[in-house]
This record gives structure tokens, C-alpha cells and sequence, in this order.
């Protein structure tokens, strides 16, 4: 009888209840005629490691057989403007996925990046801030999701030099894009079923500019009493993040705090290699890696072809959702936190050691 | 001690199966357009029998959720001769409507309200997916079957006439042009030159049962592109082409030429009263079954009554604008007088087939709240129907969902 007792025990401890024993059957849907049509996607291979990562998504939906084709443009940091023909393919097709665009510190060239998100007006940037199963980190119960305002504030461009040896960089805020981007982040949390919407700002010292943005805030929460709504001073925040990072659930922020607190935000809870993000506007979606610190990638990884697909891979399976392919997306997701639960296949910035492609061969491996 | 330690192991082993198949919340990295959050107009038909009771259920769970859609309800019941132009008017308004059961009288010559709506919206494909609920025992395991009924033709086509005094035939008329509006205006031609036919004898009764090239492609098309869209590794066809050679012989030669396009899923045909059987002795071999109309409605019911019964398999109907969601195989979605005035209706299957329409009206997020509160109310099994086997009313359930969704 203790014999029979071992063996009990021994099932009990070699196979513990994952939270990711694959769902055998997840969603019911009924698809309309048509919708297996594939669709068309631009493809910005980018700078750095961007063609790694892109190279990595391709190869995993090819082994999907996904309904997505892929149109790539070759677009480098250095270059005065995106090409005419890729503003126009990604007008026409709506959707467009990207690797990193290395901006050139100084030197009054211009961010490509921005000119994508200006020119197509994507308003929003997300960015989701949660921790993997499996993925150790110094910070539990991390679920936040930043929306950055993408088109004004400081990142307006607008520097002049008033007198030799003086420079004014002018940050500008206005009514109606602070709006939409409040009515945006609530309208997020409406359809995703969170609670709570945090205004990160500056005002105390900021006080027009910073002001007009909580104003804007104030204004749409009360059209969702559902939600709660609270403000928190940006550098309060930083800290808040990484002292009691389960507090916050979405972040709605101007556009350079935005970017500070998502990389923070993506640090604390695994790393920028893994967080999936897009950006998004009335007519246009990007999806690239989520928070931009590292999307780039120093030399020493694009030689050692060293790179972490996981961000990039998880921003398709978001494009997949945008693209209403909800079962290949789901696929994709499984398969991806599937293998960075099991561990073995890990780049170097999660503690581990291997390529780029033996990561996407084992998520390909994981695909069911 | 080892006694002891035995059954406390026991007990560990069962708790970890239980809680390892206890339903998991999807976390989903969605990013909605801007707008997407803008209210959706559903045109609402209450039905008749256990009808409102059901859809009055669907009523307070979206309330409760703060769902995003509002609903136009329309009274039509079954015995009115057609469905009330301003109910098609907003149907084609809305694109989506949610309705309950509409009681066909039996003879009479009234024709069935559900089969015109489906007609007349051009609703050609009806869905619906069997599966086993964890927490619900059946006599069956490991079924998961969607089964893909053609909604507009075949035996259902409606066409009748009186040859001869006792005697019904039931004859097959096989269509097999390629081009499209030549079908459409020879389908009328039928009709005309039936009602006109010279042959018109009182005593005998001829039904005329359709099949097209046109319909058994689309539905065909449809059937395999859901499989694709869905994972889904088998489509099986149903079908009695060895008596009636020609009609659903056309049925098979379609769906055969849409099955070289997807090499990647496997076909295969089975002669229905085989299926019949197959159903009750092996379900976990089929996966999605393609079929014309009747032989659809009996597969359709037998598979949902394997899986656990008709009160709680979602489905639909959908054709190439509109989508209408209605409790998923046909059988008691009206239900008896006992049941409406006891109020012990199960409204497990209009739910879930509301979470497929929140699905199809893009909030996923709300879609998998609703199936993930009614999925565990069914597992812990202390709220149930009596077609499951408990005592609870409708209301009592309805609670219990609103209670679950978190």
C-alpha cells in the first residue's frame, strides 16, 4: 500500500498543473464567407535587429499557414523620408508590421519612426506590460497596459535656435489630442474589462500644458463611471512602478513620459524583448516590438544573431487579432508562452544563451 | 499511515485534475481600433414558448456585463403568415439578430416563419458546435463536433403540390448549371411550372427537393474555410448518394472539387444512416461535418444530444451580410407549456450562442467573460436545469451567471 502511495506521489510531483495545458477548444466562432480571404500586410524589416525579428515572424506564420502575405520594404534609419511607395502600400493596406528604425542622435535629421506615426496619424501607441508564466522576475502581478499619446507633446520636432549658443525645443499639447487619446485609453478598458485608468502627468509644475491634458481626462471618465479614474505626478509614478508596480492597470500618458514609464514599465516586468505593443489610429495600425528601448539592438547581437523574437512574435499575434484571425492568434500565443515557460529556449537578455532561430524553431515546434 | 496517506493522495490527485481542468480565464493582448467601443444595434425576436423567458435571459446578462449592444425587439410569433417587413427592415439594418424559437404548426400549409427568415436574409450556412461542457457527464467523451448545414435548399426548399390522392412522392430535381443567375431564375421557374403543372391531381402529393451547384459550392466553400479559420484538422460530408445518385451525388462532386484547395485538411464522405450510427458508437472521429438540409437538422440534434443536449450547444446561422443567433439545433427551442410555466428553461444555449455573437460584433473581451461565467456555473453543477439533471429556474441561473462574471 506505501508502495502504491509512491507512485501516486511521484505523478503527483512530475506532472504539475501548468497554467498553459494547452486549451484543446477555446472559442466558439462563427467566421462570415469570406473572411479566410488572406490579407495583405507591410513588412519594415528596419535596421539592426529588425530583420532578425521580421525574418522570425515570417518563418513562423509560414509554418501556420497563416492568410497573411507579407509586402517588404526595405527602409533604413539614415533616410530622409519613408519612400512614396511605402506611405502608399501602407495606406492601402491598412496593416503594417515593422522592426526597428535607428534614429541618428543629433544632427537635425528627423525620427522615420515619428514620420510613420505623424503622416498616417497613429494617434495611440500600447504597450502591454504583463508578466510570462515561467519568466522570472523581480516584480509579481504586473498587468499594465501604457497608452502614449504618439503625435504631439514634446516630441513635436518643433526646435528652433533663437540666438547662437540658445535652443528652444517647444512641447505642444492640445485639447482635442489629448481627447482622443483619454477617450481612447477608456474605451480600451471598457472592452477589455479593466478597472482602473491612471493620468500620469506634470502639471504641478506644468501647469497649462500638463493641465489641458488632465482636463481632457477628467472630462471623458465621467462618460465610464464603471471605471475608476486617478492621476499620479510622473516622477511619483516611476517610482510608484517599481516599489508597487500591482497598483497601476492602464496608464494614459503625454507622449515623453509615455515613453519613459512603458520602457520601465516592460523592464520591470520581463524585459523590452518580450512586451507586444502597436500603435494604432483611426484608419492605420502599426505593430512593432512594444516599448522601444533596444528594438534596434546593439552590434554585438545582430553578429551573434542573438536577438529575442518574443516581442515582435506576440505584436503579430495582436496583428492577427486586428486582422479578425482570432484562432491563429490565439495559436501563436500559446505557442510562444509555451516556450518561454519551458525555459530551454531562452535569449540571452532572459538568462539564457541561443539564437534567434532556435527560438523560432521551437516555437514552431510548440505550434499545435 | 500508509493508510491514511493513501487516501490523502488520492484526494490530492483528484483536487490537482480538478482544479487542472477548471476553466481558465483568457488573457488576451487585443488592441481595438479607436471607435470600437461605439454601442451595436441588435434587432431582438423573443419567438414564442420558452422564446422570451430565454432571450429575457440574454437581457439581464448583457446588462449586466455593460455590454455594448442595445436591442430592437420585435414580437413575431409562428403562426403569423410572414415575418413583419419592419422586422426585416431592421434585420437588414442591424446585420445581427438574436431570436428564439418560432413554433412551425404542424401541416396546415403555413410555412415555417424560421426557414423564410433564413430565405429571404440569404442565411445559407448554420452552424453548430457539439462539445462536451466540463463539469457536464454524457454518456459520450471527447465529442467536438461543428456541424455545417445548408440552410436554403434541399428538402426544406418548401415546394409541394398534390399529384394524386394518397400517394407522396418526393421527387429530386437536379440542378447542375454553372452559372449563377441562370440557377436563380430557373429556381423560379420550378415553382411556377409546378404551381401551373398540369399534373396537379388531388390525393397525391409530390415534394420537390432541390439541390444546386451553386448552394452545395458555397456551403462546401464555407464549411472548409471555417476548418482552415479554426484549426479545425477534418470535414466530413453527409450524405445518401447511393440511392439518390444524382442530387447528392452533385453535393459530393462539390464539396470534393473545394477540398482540393486545402490540402492541409482531410475529407472524407460518409453515408448519413452510417454517420447515425457512427455518432452514437464513436463521436471523437468527426470534427466538421458539412451536410444539406435535412440530413443537417437530425445530425445536428443527435450530435448536440450526445454532447449533453440541445439546451446548451451554441449556434448560428450566417450567409454573405447578415448573421442570425439562435439557440444552436433546433430540437425544444420552443420548448412545452410545462416547462414556460414552470420557468425551467435552459438559457446555457442562448448564452453561449450570444457570446458567439458578441464574437461576431468584435468585443471579444465581453464574448469571453459570458462563456467563461456560464462554463463555470455548469461546472460547478449546483445551478442546473432539469434537461441536466438539477431543479433550478431559468432565473435562478441567469443569477448564478451574472454572479460569475468577474
Amino acid at each position: 500500500m506505501a508502495k502504491r502511495s509512491v507512485s501516486i506521489l511521484t505523478r503527483l510531483l512530475t506532472n504539475p498543473s501548468s497554467p498553459f495545458t494547452a486549451p484543446t477548444r477555446s472559442i466558439t466562432y462563427m467566421p462570415r464567407p469570406g473572411d479566410g480571404a488572406p490579407r495583405t500586410v507591410t513588412l519594415i524589416p528596419g535596421d539592426g535587429i529588425g530583420p532578425l525579428v521580421t525574418g522570425a515572424v515570417e518563418q513562423v506564420f509560414e509554418a501556420m499557414h497563416a492568410p497573411v502575405h507579407f509586402e517588404r520594404y526595405e527602409v533604413r534609419g539614415h533616410m530622409r523620408k519613408v519612400p512614396e511607395e511605402v506611405m502608399e502600400s501602407v495606406k492601402r493596406n491598412k496593416v503594417c508590421l515593422k522592426g526597428g528604425l535607428a534614429t541618428p542622435v543629433g544632427g537635425g535629421v528627423s525620427s522615420l519612426n515619428m514620420q510613420l506615426r505623424k503622416e498616417l496619424d497613429i494617434f495611440a501607441s500600447l504597450v502591454n506590460c504583463i508578466n510570462v508564466p515561467g519568466l522570472v522576475t523581480r516584480h509579481e502581478n504586473v498587468d499594465i497596459v501604457v497608452i502614449r499619446e504618439n503625435t504631439e507633446g514634446e516630441y513635436a520636432g518643433l526646435e528652433h535656435e533663437v540666438v547662437p549658443g540658445v535652443v528652444e525645443s517647444l512641447k505642444v499639447i492640445t485639447k482635442y489630442c489629448s481627447e482622443r487619446i483619454a477617450r481612447y485609453a477608456f474605451e480600451h478598458a471598457y472592452l477589455n474589462n479593466r478597472k482602473k485608468v491612471t493620468a500620469v502627468h506634470k502639471a504641478n509644475i506644468m501647469k497649462l500644458a500638463d493641465g489641458l491634458f488632465l482636463e481632457s481626462c477628467r472630462e471623458v471618465a465621467k462618460a465610464y463611471p464603471g471605471i475608476t479614474y486617478n492621476e499620479i505626478i510622473v516622477d511619483n509614478c516611476c517610482m510608484q512602478l517599481v516599489a508597487k508596480p500591482e497598483q497601476f492597470d492602464v496608464m494614459v500618458t503625454p507622449n515623453l513620459y509615455g515613453n519613459l514609464i512603458a520602457n520601465t514599465a516592460a523592464g520591470i516586468a520581463g524585459g523590452t524583448g518580450v512586451m507586444p505593443g502597436g500603435n494604432v489610429g483611426a484608419e492605420h495600425a502599426i505593430f512593432e516590438q512594444g516599448a522601444s528601448a533596444g528594438n534596434v539592438g546593439n552590434d554585438k547581437i545582430v553578429e551573434q544573431k542573438k536577438a529575442n523574437p518574443m516581442a515582435l512574435l506576440l505584436s503579430s499575434a495582436m496583428m492577427l487579432k486586428h486582422l479578425q484571425f482570432p484562432t491563429f492568434a490565439d495559436r501563436l500565443e500559446i505557442a510562444v508562452k509555451q516556450v518561454i515557460q519551458e525555459g530551454k529556449w531562452r535569449t540571452k537578455d532572459l538568462g539564457g544563451d541561443c539564437t534567434t532561430q532556435e527560438v523560432v524553431d521551437a516555437v514552431i515546434k510548440a505550434l499545435d | 499511515m500508509s493508510r491514511r496517506s493513501l487516501t490523502l493522495l488520492k484526494n490530492l490527485a483528484r483536487n490537482s485534475n480538478a482544479s487542472s481542468s477548471c476553466i481558465q480565464t483568457r488573457s488576451v493582448t487585443y488592441m481595438p481600433r479607436p471607435g470600437d467601443g461605439s454601442p451595436r444595434a441588435v434587432t431582438l425576436i423573443p419567438g414564442d414558448g420558452i422564446g422570451p423567458l430565454v432571450t429575457n435571459a440574454v437581457e439581464q446578462v448583457m446588462e449586466a456585463m455593460h455590454a455594448p449592444i442595445y436591442f430592437e425587439k420585435y414580437n413575431v410569433h409562428g403562426e403569423m403568415s410572414r415575418v413583419p417587413g419592419e422586422v426585416m427592415e431592421s434585420i437588414r439594418k442591424n446585420k445581427v439578430c438574436l431570436k428564439g424559437g418560432l413554433k412551425t404548426p404542424v401541416g396546415g400549409g403555413v410555412s415555417s416563419l424560421n426557414v423564410q427568415l433564413r430565405k429571404e436574409l440569404d442565411l445559407f450556412a448554420s452552424l453548430v458546435n457539439c462539445f462536451n461542457l466540463p463539469g457536464l457527464p454524457t454518456r459520450h467523451e471527447n465529442v467536438d463536433i461543428v456541424v455545417i448545414r445548408e440552410n436554403t435548399e434541399g428538402e426544406y426548399a418548401g415546394l409541394e403540390h398534390e399529384v394524386v390522392p394518397g400517394v407522396v412522392e418526393s421527387l429530386k430535381v437536379v440542378l447542375s448549371l454553372k452559372i449563377s443567375f441562370v440557377i436563380e431564375s430557373f429556381d423560379f421557374d420550378v415553382t411556377r411550372s409546378l404551381e401551373n403543372s398540369t399534373r396537379f391531381v388531388p390525393g397525391v402529393v409530390e415534394s420537390v427537393e432541390v439541390i444546386t451547384k451553386f448552394c452545395s459550392e458555397r456551403i462546401a466553400k464555407y464549411a472548409f474555410e471555417y476548418a482552415y479559420l479554426n484549426n479545425r484538422k477534418k470535414v466530413t460530408a453527409v450524405h445518401k448518394a447511393n440511392i439518390m445518385k444524382l442530387a447528392d451525388g452533385l453535393f459530393l462532386e462539390s464539396c470534393r472539387e473545394v477540398a482540393k484547395k486545402y490540402p492541409g485538411i482531410t475529407y472524407n464522405e460518409i453515408i448519413v444512416d452510417n454517420c447515425c450510427m457512427q455518432l452514437v458508437a464513436k463521436p471523437e472521429q468527426f470534427d466538421v461535418m458539412v451536410t444539406p438540409n435535412l440530413y443537417g437538422n437530425l445530425v445536428a440534434n443527435t450530435a448536440a444530444g450526445i454532447a449533453g443536449g440541445t439546451g446548451v450547444m451554441p449556434g448560428g446561422n450566417v450567409g454573405a451580410d447578415h448573421a442570425v443567433f439562435e439557440q444552436g439545433a433546433s430540437a425544444g427551442n420552443v420548448g412545452k407549456d410545462k416547462i414556460v410555466r414552470e420557468n425551467k428553461a435552459n438559457p446555457v444555449a442562448l448564452l453561449l450562442s450570444s457570446a458567439m455573437m458578441l464574437r461576431h460584433l468584435q468585443f471579444p473581451s465581453f464574448a469571453d467573460r459570458l462563456e467563461t461565467a456560464v462554463k463555470r456555473v455548469i461546472s460547478e453543477g449546483n445551478c442546473r436545469t432539469k434537461d441536466l439533471g438539477g431543479q433550478s429556474t431559468t432565473q435562478q441561473v441567469v443569477d448564478a451567471v451574472i454572479a460569475n462574471l468577474e
